[in-house]
């Protein structure tokens, strides 16, 4: 499974990276903001996409947009790990299609419950 | 000018005539008493001036609507930073104790593998040149059979430990974040000093106006501790249930 890591802080994409890896998820591709990311979601053929939702450039709400607009790329699962607590904006992303919220700080067995369940989900569909 | 006026008034040239006759009379009290009349009418013009200033310059602040952007800055947003600079400090400081733990709980752990690698290591070299005893090598398959035993443990403790240092770095994230918007409060403290020189500066001539601060942005970033914003939530689960009650 190939998945991209979009953070415009290095260090998290390291972090984040380092944890999918611990998850088996070896296979990942970092890029900065949404900008950088979706020519990337374009051009690639990625399973996953976990992004930060405030960045420079493009953010990470915007970028979701952006992939549900895209007939190609509609149906990316997109988990938003993001700072953003406030109750509009996670309803503003779960309206937007979004399909986990983790909120920084996060920790590792988070991250793996929400990625799980978000594939759980997706083989139910399927 | 006021001042100039005041100095040519009638009334002071009668103080200075006055003054002047007093002189040439040699009446040094009368002398003084005028001179003291002539600075009193200065003085007065001179503060009437300063007033008109003290308000123009109120009234212009007022009018470019930086003196209530100064107060804010002032009662609120200073203080927040402060805060939000003190979170800064809180948070790197859990980030290096927990690094620092993890490292110091990891250092024995690797010494006891090192220790009992080595001395199993001295005995495999007698081995290796047919130098062990019959007991002696079985006091080795033994030590060999511990140390393999101990070692799955003790790797999975140091992974543990390395783990903790990964996800102690995540303060660079957060307070990277924090330290962003104070640089951007920064910025504005700048630009409305700036502002407010340009008119002190150009109080009678150009009435220019200052650029207007963009608005403001929706996201807020990390929540601090006790400056929580109302809708935020305080918890992954909070989440968790909100997400839930939308259908996820």
């Amino acid at each position: 499974m190939k998945i991209l890591i979009v953070d415009d802080f290095s260090t998290m994409r390291r972090i984040i990276k380092n944890l999918l890896r611990d998850l088996g998820f070896n296979n990942t591709s970092e890029a900065d903001d949404g900008n950088t990311a979706l020519p990337m979601l374009q051009a690639g053929d990625f399973d996953f996409l976990v992004t930060d939702w405030n960045m420079p450039g493009m953010e990470g709400i915007d970028l979701l947009k952006a992939v549900r607009a895209d007939e190609k790329l509609a149906n990316l699962p997109v988990l938003l790990v993001t700072a953003e607590a406030k109750k509009e904006q996670i309803v503003e992303a779960a309206q937007a299609g979004v399909n986990g919220y983790v909120v920084k700080p996060f920790n590792a067995a988070t991250l793996k419950e929400k990625i799980e369940k978000i594939f759980e989900r997706i083989e139910a569909s399927q | 000018m006021a001042f100039s006026e005041s100095i040519l008034s009638e009334q002071c040239l009668e103080q200075a005539r006055g003054l002047v006759s007093s002189i040439e009379n040699r009446d040094e009290d009368a002398a003084f008493a005028h001179l003291r009349e002539i600075s009193r009418i200065n003085e007065t013009k001179m503060f009437q001036e300063i007033g008109r200033l003290t308000r123009e310059l109120h009234d212009t602040l007022v009018g470019f609507g930086i003196e209530t952007e100064i107060s804010d800055l002032a009662a609120h947003d200073i203080p927040d930073a402060r805060e939000r600079l003190t979170h800064v400090i809180n948070v790197t400081d859990q980030a290096a104790h927990k690094t620092l733990t993890a490292v110091e709980e990891a250092i024995p752990v690797c010494r006891e593998l090192e220790e009992s690698a080595s001395k199993i290591e001295s005995q495999w070299k007698r081995f290796i040149s047919r130098d062990l005893s019959a007991d002696e090598f079985r006091e080795l398959s033994r030590e060999i059979g511990g140390h393999l035993e101990v070692s799955a443990e003790h790797y999975t403790k140091i992974k543990a430990y390395l783990n903790d240092i990964l996800m102690a770095q995540d303060f660079q994230d957060i307070t990277g974040q924090i330290i962003r918007r104070v640089i951007g409060l920064v910025q504005d403290v700048e630009d409305k000093l700036v502002g407010l020189i340009k008119i002190s500066g150009s109080l009678d001539d150009e009435g220019n106006k200052l650029e207007r601060k963009p608005a403001e942005k929706v996201l807020e970033g990390p929540q601090v501790p006790g400056k929580e914003t109302a809708t935020a939530l305080k918890s992954q689960d909070e989440v968790d249930d909100l997400l839930s009650s939308l259908g996820f």
